[in-house]
Parts: structure tokens; C-alpha cells; sequence
């Protein structure tokens, strides 16, 4: 186990713990970098799909794992972000532009939704953000004008300063870049006094608010900011899609990012990347194992001369091919973490890490939490 | 609400447990070809301990853990309950046969046995609630879990059986409700989710943990939706209810009659 001294404050927020740390990540970085080389088209753009759901994930951790506000409604800001973007392209608006500006009107979004938000906690939060998921899906389906309602929308593949990003391997680069500045920017709005602000009002608002933070201020500027990612997830999503319709952005999509965000673990930025990771690649691994766990069953089944093994792979087969299955799976995984992991994969993570660096001397109860009674929540 | 109202706990699955009370009822109706009253029966009673063994199992686990945490569970569950339906009962749309077929002409106005058996027998569950949750002694037991849990458990309620009992009713509730809607809405696998949203935001609307105010709410979300599909322009009848429900948030969020106070220190 390394032991860190820490002399002053500054070494205590630096970006990397030690040189060990940051070499690891160097090797990551090199690692991301040169995985298009070796890999064919199709798993280059599931790798896209990851990186866009962790701008995504990145968003809401901040506003959930950060600031403790629970949103069933960014969906709607990452088809604001979408919309929007698609919207200005058309009008041949050139692309940093039209980016920033979908930024812009999804970061004003944001705020608007956030006011009304300063007055409500806990669930109430939650509601009227699903209550606004609602109302702007509603309005991607009857403002034709601009969305082209159930039609849908073609997006034009990405074009900046006259360099083409129009093959997979190049749009891969084009959201890592974006995935590495939004990682640095919240990793550096955390560790300022904005970042500590948001975690104490997570931890506990009136504490917060006795300290001298301002409940509303803050709270707004986590509404922006997350929307804005949100927003800027939406633009690569809308050229990652191609084809905007407004039945993509359902409450449903709302959900698959929360989960992804306590599948990943609430309150870490890494938590927001592994969430991204589960979430972008199950959906291709359930349409993996439905063809080959048959056909491996049935093998081992033709080896072993068992014919029990062959119907069971048929019968998973036949069961993972059933539509609604995905979203079950989904359901499953979520309650198992939740009852299982609270912090989420990021949590497991640092267990097992802990685990291995204090190697014999592990305490069982190291990370348990200590029992606690609900109160009621109308008081607090 | 019912289970917000003792436990604090939000069931984002109250719409999957009404649908599955509904199939559970077109079942025991159409393919076992069992009386509609006895179908009704059974699937409430299926569904409560369901919601009772939910409880036991899975929920009682989270207690104590934040809101969101449950928020989340529930959600989960929903969404096993829909993929569980879809596999089992396929996505057709069924229609539950009822006894309810005439109509009574009153003053002019044609209503149909359907939409007053809906009437009757949401204002029968909501009286039976109210009458429970105020005058019995296991109802008044519940509020005082819902209060403080500690405090409940020291003056000798049994919270644990207490907490199973509520999700029993109140899942018993959402199947009685599935299966009131099921003429009407028919039957299929999303019925619910549309169903839990709007009853959603009249809980909202009216406060979270008050029956009467549920009810209020209820009929008020009704009646916007009604209004605003008739007067304003085609898309705002779906939104309308949202949109009043937003500026109810922001203007008074604890709701019509609820009660919302600040922890003191």
C-alpha cells in the first residue's frame, strides 16, 4: 500500500493522486488512443456510443452524485442538445457554432428548469422533471416546423473547419476529444469551491446553508452545467443516431442514463464511465449471447450427450429473443446493485482494490455503514 | 401514495403491480372462465401478498437508505414486471368482459355501467381507506410508523409487519384499480406506465400522504385533460396535466393539502 503524505492543500486537490496514478492513466489514454487501430468498424462505433453516454453519465453525475438532485427529465435536454444542433446544421450554421449554440439553449433550459426546482426537495424534484421530460417530448413531436415531428430528421455527418469526421474511426476521435475536455472540466469544477459546495449541499442542505452556501446559486449552476453536457452529449448523439425522431427521448432513455449513473456508482467520475460502459455495450452483448448461447449449448449439449443442455440454450435463446426482454435485464441489474452494491461498479472497484493493497490485514467491515432509521422526510 | 403515506417509500412500480392485477384478473375471467367478482377478488388478494412478499424480500432492504435509492428499486422492478408480462402474456391487447353492460339515461346524459362501476368503485376504496388509515387501530399504527419509524418501534408496533401489511394494500389497491380501468383503457403491458404517471401528478397535485388531496388531485388532472382537449389546440390534452402540475410545483410544492416543513435544527 502507498501512503501519501499531503503538506499543503494543493497537493491534497491536485489531478492525480501520485506519478503512479497519472502513469496509469497515461497507459489508458494510449490505450484509447490506438484501440481504433485494431479493431473493426462495428466495435469502433460501439466505443462511440460509450463515449457519448459518458458525457451523458458525466452530466447527471454531477447534478446527482454531486449536488443530490434526482432528474427523470434529461432526456429532454439531451433532445434539446440534439434538436437544436441538428436544427442549426440544416440552417448551415458552421458546426463549433452550431454546437455551442445547442450548448447555449440547452445550459438556458436548464436554468429554467432549475428555478422552479429551488423550491422543491427530494421527490418532488423528481417529478417535476419527469413532468418536463414529458412536455418537451411533446413538443419534438408537434413543433414540425423546426423538429419535423414524427418524420424525423436527418443529421449531416459532422464537418469542422473543412476537416470530414464522416467514418467511424474519426468520429471516435471526435468524442474522446470531447469526452477527455468534459472529464477535465468537471474534474476541475469539483475540486473548486463550486465542486465542494455542490457535495455539501448533497451531504446535507442545512449544514450547507449554515456554512454560507447559497442553496439557490448553486443549484442553479448544477442545473446549467449538467444540462449543458447534456446538451453537447445531444449533438454527438444526434450525428452518432443520424436520424432524429421524437420516440427516442422518452422517459425511458431518462431512466437507461440514472442507471447508468448508479450502475456506475454515485458521487465518481469514474462510476460515470463504467456506468457508460455497461449501458452502451449490454444491449449488443444480450444480441451476442441470444445467437451464440444456443448454438455453444447445443454443442457442449452434442459432446457431453446430453440433450437436457441443448433444450435449456434453445429455451435462453428463445427467451432473450422476446421483445421487452432488454428492459427487464435492465430492471434486474439495477435492483441487484441497488440491494447488493449501493456505490456501484466504481464502488466494487475500490473495494477489491483496497482488498489486494492492505492484502492480509482486510477488515470485513471497512466499508460497512452503519444502520440507520428513516426519518420522515416531510420534516426534514 | 398509499405506500408513501406509511413508509415514505415511492412506488414507481404502482403501474406495473395495476397492470399485473388486471391480467391476473382477465385470466382467472376469460381462461379459467371464473365469475368476474371472484376474478376480482383473486387478483387483489394475488397481487397483495405479491406486494406484501415484494416488501419482505426485496424493499426492506433499502430502508433507511435515501429516497432516490427506492425510487430507483421500484423503477427496476417495474420494468421486470413488464418484460415478465410481455414474455408471459405476449403484447396483444385484450379486453376484460364485464358485468357492467347497460346504460342509464339520466337527465338526457347516456352513462354507461362501465364509467359509473369506475366512480363507484373508486369512491368505495377510497372511503374504505380513508375510514382505515383514520379509525382503526392498525391504520393509525401505520401513520405513526410513517412518522418515526424508532419512536413506532418503541411504542410496541411491530414495523416490520406493519411495513408488509401496507404494501399488501396498497399493491391489493393498484390491482382493484387495474382491473376497474381494464373495460376502459383495456388491456395490455404498458397500460400501467401511462396510468402511473398521471396518478403521479394528482398525487403531486393534491400532496403526497393525503388521501383526500389524492382523490382532489385526481379529479382535477381529470378534468384539465378533459378541458384542455376540448379548448386548446390537438397535443396539449397529454401535456396539459404536466404543465399545471409544473407551475403547482414552483408555486406551492407541497401540494393542495399536503404538509411540508422544514427540519429544524
Amino acid at each position: 500500500m502507498r501512503f501519501q503524505f499531503k503538506t499543503s492543500y494543493n497537493q491534497d486537490i491536485r489531478l492525480f493522486k501520485d506519478k503512479v496514478d497519472a502513469s496509469w492513466y497515461g497507459l489508458l489514454a494510449v490505450a484509447v488512443l490506438i484501440v481504433p487501430a485494431l479493431m473493426s468498424d462495428y466495435y469502433v462505433g460501439e466505443a462511440t456510443w460509450v463515449f457519448i453516454y459518458a458525457i451523458g453519465g458525466i452530466s447527471l453525475m454531477a447534478l446527482v452524485g454531486y449536488t443530490g438532485l434526482v432528474s427523470l427529465g434529461h432526456a429532454a435536454f439531451l433532445g434539446i442538445g440534439a434538436y437544436g444542433h441538428a436544427y442549426f446544421l440544416q440552417h448551415g450554421v458552421p458546426w463549433v457554432v452550431s454546437v455551442t449554440l445547442a450548448v447555449a439553449i440547452t445550459t438556458a433550459s436548464g436554468i429554467v428548469v432549475g428555478l422552479p426546482a429551488l423550491r422543491m426537495t427530494g421527490i418532488y424534484l423528481t417529478i417535476a422533471t419527469l413532468a418536463f421530460g414529458v412536455i418537451i417530448q411533446e413538443v419534438f413531436s408537434r413543433w414540425e416546423s423546426v423538429t419535423h415531428g414524427f418524420a424525423g430528421m436527418p443529421v449531416e455527418k459532422p464537418t469542422i473547419f473543412g476537416v470530414p469526421f464522416h467514418d467511424e474511426w474519426s468520429f471516435y476521435y471526435l468524442c474522446l476529444f470531447f469526452l477527455v475536455l468534459v472529464l477535465w472540466m468537471t474534474r476541475n469544477l469539483l475540486r473548486s469551491p463550486t465542486g465542494r459546495a455542490w457535495i455539501a449541499i448533497r451531504d446535507s442542505e442545512i449544514a450547507a446553508q449554515s456554512m454560507g452556501v447559497n442553496l439557490a446559486i448553486y443549484k442553479s449552476i448544477a442545473f446549467a452545467y449538467s444540462a449543458g453536457l447534456m446538451g453537447l452529449a445531444g449533438a454527438l448523439f444526434a450525428h452518432k443516431i443520424a436520424y432524429l425522431a421524437p420516440d427516442i427521448f422518452t422517459i425511458l432513455l431518462s431512466i437507461q442514463f440514472l442507471l447508468l449513473v448508479i450502475v456506475g456508482g454515485l458521487g465518481s467520475l469514474h462510476g460515470a464511465v463504467f456506468g457508460a460502459i455497461f449501458v452502451a455495450l449490454l444491449p449488443p452483448l444480450i444480441a451476442i449471447l441470444r445467437d451464440s448461447i444456443p448454438a455453444s449449448m447445443n454443442d457442449a449439449a452434442a459432446a457431453m450427450n446430453i440433450k437436457l443442455l441443448a433444450i435449456i440454450g434453445e429455451g435462453i435463446g428463445n427467451f432473450l429473443k422476446k421483445p421487452g426482454v432488454e428492459a427487464g435485464i435492465f430492471g434486474l441489474i439495477l435492483v441487484l446493485v441497488i440491494l447488493l452494491e449501493p456505490l456501484g461498479m466504481y464502488g466494487r472497484w475500490v473495494k477489491i482494490r483496497v482488498f489486494f493493497s492492505t492484502f492480509p490485514m482486510y477488515r470485513g467491515a471497512t466499508f460497512k455503514r452503519q444502520k440507520s432509521y428513516m426519518r420522515s422526510e416531510r420534516l426534514r | 401514495m398509499l405506500i408513501y403515506k406509511a413508509t415514505e417509500l415511492v412506488n414507481f412500480a404502482q403501474g406495473d403491480l395495476l397492470m399485473l392485477g388486471a391480467f391476473i384478473a382477465y385470466m382467472a375471467v376469460v381462461w379459467w372462465g371464473l365469475d368476474y367478482w371472484l376474478a376480482f377478488l383473486i387478483s387483489v388478494v394475488t397481487i397483495g401478498v405479491f406486494g406484501a412478499l415484494l416488501d419482505a424480500t426485496i424493499l426492506r432492504n433499502v430502508i433507511g437508505q435515501p429516497q432516490f435509492a427506492v425510487v430507483m428499486l421500484t423503477i427496476g422492478l417495474g420494468a421486470m414486471f413488464r418484460t415478465f408480462a410481455s414474455v408471459t402474456w405476449g403484447s396483444e391487447i385484450y379486453t376484460l368482459p364485464t358485468p357492467f353492460g347497460g346504460v342509464w339515461q339520466v337527465g338526457g346524459v347516456t352513462l354507461s355501467h362501465q364509467y359509473i362501476s369506475i366512480v363507484v368503485g373508486t369512491l368505495v376504496l377510497c372511503g374504505a381507506l380513508y375510514a382505515f388509515f383514520n379509525h382503526t387501530r392498525i391504520g393509525v399504527a401505520m401513520q405513526a410508523t410513517s412518522q418515526n419509524q424508532l419512536a413506532a418501534y418503541y411504542m410496541g408496533i411491530p414495523v416490520k409487519l406493519i411495513f408488509s401489511l401496507i404494501w399488501a394494500i396498497s399493491a391489493g389497491t393498484a390491482a382493484a384499480a387495474g382491473i376497474l380501468l381494464a373495460p376502459v383503457t383495456l388491456i395490455d403491458i404498458n397500460m400501467g406506465l401511462a396510468v402511473a404517471l398521471k396518478a403521479f401528478a394528482a398525487a403531486v397535485l393534491g400532496g403526497f400522504g393525503s388521501i383526500p388531496g389524492a382523490l382532489v388531485g385526481g379529479i382535477v388532472i381529470g378534468l384539465i385533460e378533459l378541458y384542455a382537449g376540448a379548448t386548446l389546440p390537438d397535443g396539449f390534452k397529454d401535456t396539459a396535466p404536466y404543465i399545471v402540475l409544473l407551475i403547482m410545483l414552483a408555486v406551492r410544492p407541497q401540494g393542495l393539502f399536503g404538509t411540508l416543513a422544514r427540519k429544524k435544527v
